[in-house]
């Protein structure tokens, strides 16, 4: 049956007129929505304002999400839990059996570490996060791969700051609302992470692919070292990151270097930490032109010049 | 005397037909509020690796527009996407521009064919669909590799199979905007 034709509006003229407006006003929001996006790719942070507000609005209603997603992950898990108690109690009491052995090495590698600090006269340089919070949500159904904190500025969290979880690297705090902030998470396309094999100083580039892998990239070009499930670590370059997170796991050899799976997969993280920007003062002279000198610094001001 | 007449008369499935009618609050802000919702709805399930959520909110208003033509002004895809771009990630102003391009672009293809069936709306909805997400990729300022090309057929393949079931139930939430709900007098 075809429709009542909202398009035939008859002799009166009331009908055409509203019509008429109807296709007007459509034209001048399509007109309007490429100028908004032409200003959002030119500058994308123009629009943050709005977005982070809207954030704002919605990350309660993403944090009773985000425990309900917890608490029903833990209910599967006891569920076949129960199902292979016999087997995994068995694999259990061995891997128990080889941990306590690392363990007693752990220990003796720590004195050891401990030893040679106080020898180099270095201080232990953990730093305690600004905020240990939720990833309320992510952009699921966009191109770009974004997640949402349940912690902004009023938690004292600001653009920048690298997010990891208990395992690993998440991301990078890319804007910043009072209650809510955006992460670019490691496999979106646009962020790039310099990173380091764990056992030695192989250093590299991990850069998003877009589907949930890492392309990693080696500095040295040459014969390719890597080897599948080499673990990468963050090198502490750009100075964002501390050293020594670990960030990727190796999964595929390239000619230039391989594609890695992100180590903590933001799907399995419920806790996040944000931590503070670990050098400042890099990140800030990496951002100042060459030439110019720093605000607070006079001698780093020269040494760039 | 007067025939007792059946219970079923004075009823119909908007509800009962005395003393009660529809209330125009309901009936106009349904759709709008059931596509701004289902904007939301992708947020929240948590951080997949790969964009694989359909675009809930795209899908809403293109079922409301194929299932209730006429309901939705062409104006309607402007303010919807912008209440969309909010959440979406996408550069602000990608769904204004799409969504309002889409309204005018069905407005046409109804003008071409006007007749009306499941099959017809299900391929105009894989049309759009698809456009959609092309589109919306290359605009999003990611860099766009075989990878990201094929990372996005599962999400395609989801948001075709899915949207039939949105089309019911705009069918079923366009009875509840018609409920008869206000009492008269």
């Amino acid at each position: 049956m075809a429709p009542p034709s909202s398009r035939r509006s008859g002799h009166s003229r009331r009908a055409q007129y509203g019509l008429f407006t109807g296709y007007v006003l459509a034209t001048i929001g399509v007109l309007f929505g490429a100028l908004l996006l032409g200003i959002s790719l030119w500058r994308p942070t123009s629009f943050n304002g709005l977005r982070t507000s809207a954030g704002d609005i919605v990350a309660p209603v993403g944090e009773a999400n985000a425990v309900t997603r917890t608490e029903g992950q833990g209910l599967f898990d006891s569920i076949s839990g129960y199902l292979r108690a016999g087997s995994q109690n068995a694999n259990l009491k061995k891997e128990v059996e080889l941990a306590r052995i690392r363990l007693k090495e752990a220990d003796a590698v720590r004195q050891e570490n401990a030893r040679l600090k106080t020898l180099l006269g270095l201080r232990d340089t953990q730093t305690p996060p600004v905020a240990i919070t939720r990833l309320v949500g992510s952009s699921a159904s966009s191109t770009r791969r974004f997640a949402y904190l349940g912690a902004g500025s009023n938690q004292g969290v600001t653009v920048g700051m690298p997010v990891r979880s208990p395992r690993g690297v998440v991301g990078r705090v890319l804007e910043v609302g009072q209650h809510s902030a955006r992460v670019l998470l490691l496999a979106d396309s646009e962020s790039v992470l310099p990173v380091r094999r764990a056992k030695d100083d192989v250093v590299a580039f991990a850069e998003g692919r877009g589907d949930g892998r890492l392309r990693i990239r080696l500095i040295n070009l040459g014969v390719n070292p890597l080897k599948r499930g080499d673990v990468f670590v963050t090198s502490g370059a750009g100075g964002y990151y501390q050293p020594g997170v670990a960030v990727a796991i190796l999964d595929q050899v390239t000619s230039d270097g391989g594609v890695a799976r992100v180590i903590a997969d933001p799907a399995a993280t419920d806790f996040v930490a944000v931590e503070p920007i670990w050098q400042p003062k890099a990140v800030e002279s990496a951002k100042t032109p060459v030439g110019e000198a720093l605000a607070n610094d006079q001698s780093t001001g020269a040494a760039t010049q | 005397m007067i025939d007792p007449i059946s219970g079923k008369a004075r009823r119909d499935r908007y509800g009962s037909k005395i003393n009660r009618t529809h209330s125009p609050i309901l009936a106009y802000a349904t759709p709008w509020i059931t596509i701004m919702f289902a904007s939301l709805l992708p947020q929240l399930p948590i951080a997949s690796a790969i964009p694989l959520i359909p675009p809930l909110g795209y899908l809403m208003m293109i079922a409301w527009r194929l299932v209730r033509p006429g309901l939705l002004p062409v104006w309607a895809g402007t303010l919807l996407g912008m209440f969309d771009d909010l959440f979406s990630g996408q550069p602000f102003g990608s769904a204004t521009l799409l969504w309002s391009l889409t309204m005018l672009s069905i407005e046409l293809l109804e003008a071409r064919f006007p007749w009306r069936g499941f099959l017809q709306d299900w391929l105009v909805g894989v049309v759009f669909i698809a456009a959609y997400l092309i589109v919306a990729a290359m605009l999003s300022g990611a860099r766009i590799e075989i990878t990201a090309i094929v990372v996005m057929v599962p999400q395609f393949l989801l948001s075709i199979c899915i949207f039939p079931i949105i089309a019911r139930m705009v069918a079923v939430l366009d009875r509840f905007r018609l409920m008869r709900v206000r009492v008269i007098g």
